[in-house]
């Protein structure tokens, strides 16, 4: 058998969050009816111009900062040529020979910890095309330009992924940043954030790339996991049986789990592009470039490493504390609020938190338990008012009824038994009403001690101080 | 001046008319769709002729007039062409694919010109897309020249010239991509000013080749032509490529005297192609020039030769762009019972569009093409920046460039237009300003065989000013621009 290597490239489509459309003012609200949102400019009547959005340039820039690129002193709009019915003019404008972000770089942290630096070849501005629609309109196609025209910025990747895993890994790290920097939602059922990739094998050990194959329009990171892994085992078949894999462009069928061809390189479009003379070239000057600096957040490795060194936390805790803005956020205000603690803070957040939210399919920011309320439970815990275990029923509780933890431990009186008397006298009946467990204890079945720690706890409704109950049991027992 | 037939007065002297109140808006309004009317069918100069919303617009004029409020445009009755889009008033572009399409909006040249209270009489013809040098390409037909009916007007604002020419109108607005103002101006006797690239917003005019298209004016003299730019120029937020630069009262600049003006006559404008006939009336004009007090030296623009091959690369490849939208889908001509998509585009499209239209399509298409760009596109882009350096060379050493504005007078309907090479070189002289975006002007400098001959004066960027007093001190010295074929005496 031979050993093959993997090659992706990504080409990320992130539509940015400007209000309105990158060359005319129609808004880019999404879920508005039909063709509601689309104005001359963006219908291509006769006459109309473009005129660019600098909202749009702004967020492009700030990307570009972020990613440690250069950006283009000028780049220029280039008309892409092509008939279809969701694009008005029969052209789109984007950016070709020169774009308006160059060479940068992110680093994924592959599952083994290793940080791998992937290189972006380019981020280029353009327009979204409209959407046709084949439901509901029997034998014809219906045509919504409300997106026509939306900015979207176009991140293109250097080949350097080596597996679906990293691909994926990746396209989170870029999905992480374009959504800390606030320049797109990262809503990915909405299309808001989708991607070709760019799939070929080698021979392990070969410098020449493998034909590659493109995955069109992948809108979630399972597909595009997916699609990867069976485009991949695709073309390594085609090979091992004697065949070539062709130059294509290919289609993810989520159902059927398959990609299948859309359209040969024989058959690509020549897109005609040139410069599109209706914009001057978008000069960027050092006072604008500074305007965006300004804006730039804390970005998510400088926050993880952050999170490291000034809370303590492993950097798997850290990685996924960052990995929304919100989330950090959150986490932050848990341990102000708290006052330290900060490790009980992430385990809390990574764990019961992050469970009930994965579980109700909710964002941190419509989490049931507000930061206030979590540093009131997790406080308890800190002060051995509740245990731990405890305190996981009582989070059920609060994010069930939304009230706060104290009202909770008050009224179910979950307050943790401390006093060494009540302890005792909850160990007496229990070694009472278990005198043939007591006796095979004591004969030397030390197995037995979980058993007394079960029966007290369940006395106790598991109030009983975990430390104390240890130690007096121990004693209690060990004494004939 | 009150014996004077209202036709034959120009602009100013309209406007001093309607402030003394010597006659109203609506009076000369229906003085001029009468006469547009009655030569409609001798000169087919018009695509629409809006006579009810122009009365309405008249009256409306004649109360602001009497409210003492007029500007001086107000109830100044004037042609637009038709590749500017009018609210509510179908916009053809002289193509059937646009036969029956109203545009939603006014161009912002249209709204300026209203604002200031003009009237708009209708909708010039012009050849399609304003792809022609003869008129001849129209959808509604060729425009005959109103000096002799067997010949053309020029194009591609032919339909506007010819309405000036023959007096119809006192001025229309027109467009120029490789001398579509100039050109017909020349070929009907009277003045046509093609500003600087972004002087005027091209918001509204139908785009053939944006890099190059400007909208201008056609009226009977430099000073009418001041007045309207005054009106139409400036920024426009809506056209990027508009230049945000102050708009000068252009008629307050006319008096600017011709002594000391420096022209330069470009030695390869008068070659082997021009005829003899015409040189000798263009160099007429400049010994007037002279006697004027300005010196005339020779300059050379070495690449200028090359305009017409460049030319026809870069406007055709923004064409077949621009002309991309009319697919038949959201608006304009679309052909009856399509099986599919690729039928519906194909012919709508084919059906839709003219020969001439098609041919610069083609032509576009295929210099845009993968493995030919680089060869002719980018080539013709080259050569254009090394024509933009000659002229930027010569007005180092001089004021203005003059010469003639074509190489012949007025040719016959249907003798150029088996060889579409033949009818390109009669743009020969004009297509350099557009390639280097330099504001020119033609005015009417002597007559050939009963046929006008027109002077083209190119300046640097933004000087209409100074290249509309140059034409109006020419003007103040001849009447060549007073001069009306008999027939529309």
């Amino acid at each position: 058998m031979m050993e093959w290597e993997t090659v992706i490239g990504l080409e990320i489509h992130a539509q940015l969050a400007t209000r309105s459309k990158i060359f005319s003012g129609s808004s880019t609200a999404y879920g508005a009816a039909p063709n509601a949102q689309a104005n001359l400019v963006d219908l291509g009547y006769p006459g109309v111009l473009p005129v660019l959005n600098e909202a749009a340039v702004r967020m492009a820039v700030k990307f570009g900062l972020a990613i440690n690129a250069e950006i283009a002193p000028r780049s220029v709009f280039a008309r892409k040529n092509y008939f279809y019915p969701d694009l008005p003019k029969g052209y789109q404008i984007s950016q070709y020979e020169l774009p308006v972000v160059g060479k940068g770089w992110l680093d994924i942290t592959l599952e083994d910890g290793t940080v791998k630096r992937i290189g972006i070849t380019r981020a280029h501005l353009e327009e979204d095309a409209g959407k046709s629609l084949h439901e509901g309109v029997a034998g014809a196609t219906a045509i919504d330009l409300n997106r026509a025209g939306t900015p979207l910025v176009e991140i293109v990747s250097e080949p350097d992924m080596r597996s679906a895993r990293e691909a994926v890994a990746y396209m989170k790290k870029v999905h992480t940043l374009v959504r800390y920097l606030g320049i797109c939602d990262g809503n990915m059922q909405e299309g808001s954030f989708r991607c070709d990739a760019n799939v070929s094998v080698r021979r392990k050990g070969s410098e020449a790339f493998g034909t590659r194959a493109e995955i069109k329009n992948l809108n979630s990171f399972r597909f595009v996991e997916k699609a990867i892994n069976y485009e991949v085992a695709r073309q390594i078949d085609l090979l091992e049986g004697g065949g070539k894999v062709v130059q294509e462009t290919r289609l993810y069928d989520p159902d059927k789990g398959e990609t299948r061809s859309m359209r040969s390189k024989e058959e690509a479009n020549d897109y005609r592009y040139f410069p599109d003379p209706d914009l001057l070239p978008l000069e960027i000057d050092a006072a604008f470039l500074d305007s965006v600096r300004a804006t730039l957040p804390e970005l998510p490795d400088a926050k993880a490493a952050r999170f490291t060194a000034q809370y303590g936390l492993s950097e798997y805790d850290a990685g996924v504390l960052v990995a929304s803005r919100e989330l950090a956020d959150y986490y932050e205000d848990l341990v102000a609020r708290l006052g330290g603690e900060a490790k009980l803070a992430a385990n809390w957040v990574n764990g019961d938190l992050a469970a009930f939210l994965n579980k109700n399919n909710l964002e941190i920011t419509d989490s049931r338990v507000s930061s206030a309320q979590l540093a009131g439970l997790v406080a308890r815990i800190a002060d051995n008012t509740i245990s731990g275990k405890i305190a996981k029923d009582v989070f059920e509780a609060m994010w069930t009824s939304g009230r706060d933890a104290d009202a909770i431990i008050e009224e179910k009186g979950l307050r943790q038994i401390t006093d060494t008397g009540a302890i005792e006298r909850a160990i007496d009946a229990v070694m009472v009403a278990n005198p043939g467990q007591l006796a095979d204890y004591r004969a030397g079945k030390d197995k037995l001690f979980g058993f007394f720690v079960g029966q007290v706890m369940k006395a106790t409704q598991g109030k009983a101080n975990p430390a104390q109950l240890n130690e007096l049991l121990k004693k209690k027992l060990a004494a004939p | 001046m009150s014996d004077v037939p209202l036709h034959r007065r120009t602009l100013a002297e309209l406007a001093a008319g309607l402030a003394r109140r010597d006659f109203s808006s609506v009076e000369l309004t229906r003085h001029l769709l009468a006469r547009l009317e009655a030569a409609q069918p001798h000169l087919n100069a018009m695509v629409s002729i809006t006579a009810e919303s122009a009365l309405a617009a008249a009256a409306q004029a004649d109360g602001v007039t009497a409210a003492g409020k007029a500007g001086p445009l107000t109830g100044l009755p004037i042609v637009h062409k038709d590749i500017f889009c009018t609210a509510g008033v179908r916009t053809t572009c002289g193509s059937r694919m646009l036969e029956n399409f109203v545009s939603p909006y006014d161009a912002t040249v249209v709204a300026r010109l209203k604002a200031a209270g003009t009237v708009m009489l209708g909708k010039s013809n012009m050849d399609e897309f304003a792809m022609g040098s003869s008129n001849e390409t129209s959808y509604f037909g060729p425009v005959r020249n109103p000096w002799d009916k067997a010949l053309v007007p020029g194009g591609s604002s032919g339909g506007s010239a010819a309405v000036v020419a023959a007096r119809l109108a006192p001025a229309a607005t027109a467009t120029d991509t490789g001398g579509s103002i100039r050109q017909p101006a020349a070929l009907t006797g009277i003045t046509g000013l093609k500003p600087t690239y972004g002087r005027v917003s091209r918001y509204g005019m139908i785009a053939f080749a944006s890099s190059l298209d400007q909208a201008g004016v056609i009226a009977a003299s430099a000073e009418d032509c001041a007045l309207l730019l005054t009106a139409m120029a400036g920024f426009d937020p809506r056209d990027s490529t508009s230049v945000d630069a102050p708009v000068p009262d252009y008629a307050a600049a006319l008096a600017a005297p011709a002594r000391g003006l420096r022209i330069g006559i470009v030695r390869e404008f008068f070659d082997k192609g021009l005829d003899a006939d015409n040189e000798r009336e263009v160099r007429a004009a400049l010994a007037v020039y002279e006697s004027l007090g300005a010196t005339i030296e020779e300059v050379s623009l070495p690449n200028v030769g090359l305009s017409v091959p460049t030319y026809y690369v870069v406007a055709p490849a923004e064409c077949s762009s621009n002309l991309a939208r009319f697919d038949g889908v959201r608006f304009g001509y679309r052909c009856e019972q399509p099986k599919d998509l690729l039928d519906l585009y194909q012919r709508s499209r084919g059906e839709g569009f003219g020969a001439e239209v098609k041919r610069r399509i083609m032509t576009g298409t295929y210099v845009l093409s993968a493995g030919y760009y680089d060869a002719y596109y980018l080539k013709a882009q080259r050569v254009r920046q090394l024509i933009s350096a000659d002229f930027a060379r010569a007005f180092e050493r001089v004021d203005m460039l003059m010469g003639p504005t074509t190489p012949t007078p007025a040719f016959a309907l249907g003798a150029k237009t088996a060889d579409p090479v033949t009818m390109y070189l009669n743009d020969i002289y004009t297509i350099g300003a557009n390639l280097a975006g330099l504001p020119a002007v033609s005015i009417p400098c002597g007559f050939v065989r009963g046929l006008p001959v027109g002077l083209q004066i190119v300046g640097p960027h933004f000087a209409e000013a100074k290249l509309l007093a140059a034409a109006h001190a020419l003007q103040r010295e001849t009447d060549w621009h007073r001069r009306v074929p008999a027939e529309f005496a």
